[in-house]
């Protein structure tokens, strides 16, 4: 049971990187990163949801929608838990923590349409994962969203002072720099885990 | 049947419980919002033009609210959303004068000597990579491949014959056209300012003779026969001063290349 657990989150931070090995999050990966402070508010944001999504959406799936034979509807009703959750999340950061709330300004809102926290329900039920295993994937997905978007904020502080041709300017060094990145994460790839 | 019965009342009820979370939610979660930073909002353009120079709209009603920004930012509303913002705020409406944008080229196609034709991308700066000119022969002159009437969110900018026409009654004075020539021909000028040279060229009489049929040639009669002495040549181009400018029209009725525009005749 352990080491599947360590397997799974593994797995998710690392060698299937949802960013990095899935490309799946792109979007507020790109948009969310040109400061470390911003990226790691929005991965603490992505973690809670996927999180919470994981735990819900797995007990919705198995306690209402396959008993019921509505497993088709799983899509539907994954993206209704998604979208309050976020909503959720908006309000409270909005009360608590305002700063961050307009940093992330409409990446926030945007997390409702991150295809990751999506992509981790659903491959939730695709890989007939448990209870206590889905929302370990969750969480370490978004852990791993975390890593990812955070190391690439800072490479692109970096890149800030670093001198590149005037052609490269704005988004396609950032484009590069994160293809680097994900090059480097590939070396993951190749790792077996027990 | 069943299926889709149990469907509906599935998602339904999700849908019902989800919504009574979050209506829990912003009650707990509630912020106060200034109210009168929502009653601005709601009496602005709405056009998200930039003029007033914050982030959209939302972002001048905020700096409204809390008192940063004066009133009469609003270009887009002009004169009368001034005079609503100030009664929600509470203060004096010091009025904001209403701006137009005026290209000062009358060089179409068919005035206009031609140098080449330009077949490029229809794109002024792309134009501009030639030297810094356009097509045309006179070095002042519109380029008229319309960046400004692109950049135009109110359908006030148009190209007509190659040359750049603003539509007054259209034009709201955000400036937005203004940032886009990269000739910067474009300029705003009082809307209550009737008369303009419609010309910009300071070569010598002669010189804009050969190249523009429109062009201003520097003759000094609209500064001969000006009754308020308003309208003086510079580098042999007629310019108004609009503090001076009576608003007569005498100087367009005189003017023998009818280049001095006047408007609302």
């Amino acid at each position: 049971m352990l080491t599947n657990i360590l397997a799974i989150s593994l797995g998710a931070i690392l060698t299937n990187n949802f960013i990095f090995s899935q490309f799946l999050g792109i979007c507020p990966f790109l948009g969310c990163s040109s400061k470390v402070d911003t990226a790691t508010g929005m991965g603490l944001a992505v973690v809670f949801v996927m999180g919470l999504a994981s735990a819900i959406c797995w007990v919705i799936d198995t306690y209402i929608l396959i008993p019921l034979g509505l497993a088709f509807l799983e899509t539907l009703a994954f993206i209704l838990v998604i979208a309050s959750l976020v909503q959720f999340v908006e309000m409270f950061l909005k009360k608590s923590v305002p700063s961050l709330y307009s940093a992330l300004g409409i990446y926030l809102p945007l997390i409702t349409t991150n295809c990751a926290v999506l992509g981790v329900v659903l491959l939730n039920v695709q890989n007939h994962y448990n209870f206590i295993e889905s929302v370990v994937y969750g969480i370490t997905g978004g852990l791993g969203f975390m890593l990812a978007i955070v190391l690439f904020a800072s490479v692109r502080e970096r890149i800030e002072f670093a001198e590149y041709p005037e052609c490269f300017e704005g988004f396609s060094i950032c484009l590069i720099s994160a293809g680097l990145v994900a090059l480097a994460f590939m070396g993951f790839s190749g790792m077996k885990i027990f | 049947m069943t299926t889709i019965l149990y469907s509906i009342l599935v998602l339904g009820v999700l849908g019902a419980v989800f919504g009574a979370v979050l209506a829990f939610a912003a009650r707990i979660f509630h912020v106060e919002v200034d109210p009168r930073q929502a009653a601005v909002r709601e009496v602005l353009a709405g056009a998200n033009c930039g003029g007033c120079g914050y982030p959209g709209c939302d972002g001048y009603a905020k700096a409204v609210a809390a008192g940063e920004a004066p009133c009469n930012k609003c270009v887009a509303g002009g004169a009368e959303t001034a005079a609503k913002v100030a009664e929600i705020m509470g203060v004096s409406n010091d009025g904001a004068e209403k701006m137009v944008a005026f290209v000062p080229c009358s060089g179409s196609t068919e005035t206009a000597e031609l140098r080449f034709r330009y077949t490029g991308p229809e794109d002024c700066r792309a134009a501009m990579l030639f030297g810094d000119k356009s097509s045309k022969l006179c070095s002042f002159a519109c380029i008229g491949l319309g960046n400004c009437a692109k950049a135009c969110k109110f359908d006030a900018m148009h190209i007509v014959d190659g040359v750049a026409k603003v539509d007054r009654y259209n034009c709201v004075g955000c400036g937005a056209c203004v940032d886009a020539c990269p000739k910067s021909i474009v300029k705003l000028i009082p809307e209550s300012q009737k008369i303009m040279p419609a010309c910009r060229n300071m070569d010598k009489g002669a010189q804009v003779m050969k190249i523009c049929k429109v062009g201003c040639i520097g003759c000094m009669k609209c500064q001969r026969e000006c009754p308020a002495d308003a309208i003086t040549v510079v580098n042999n181009l007629a310019q108004v001063d609009v503090s001076k400018c009576i608003q007569c029209g005498h100087c367009a009725d005189i003017c023998p290349r009818h280049i001095i525009t006047y408007f609302g005749r």
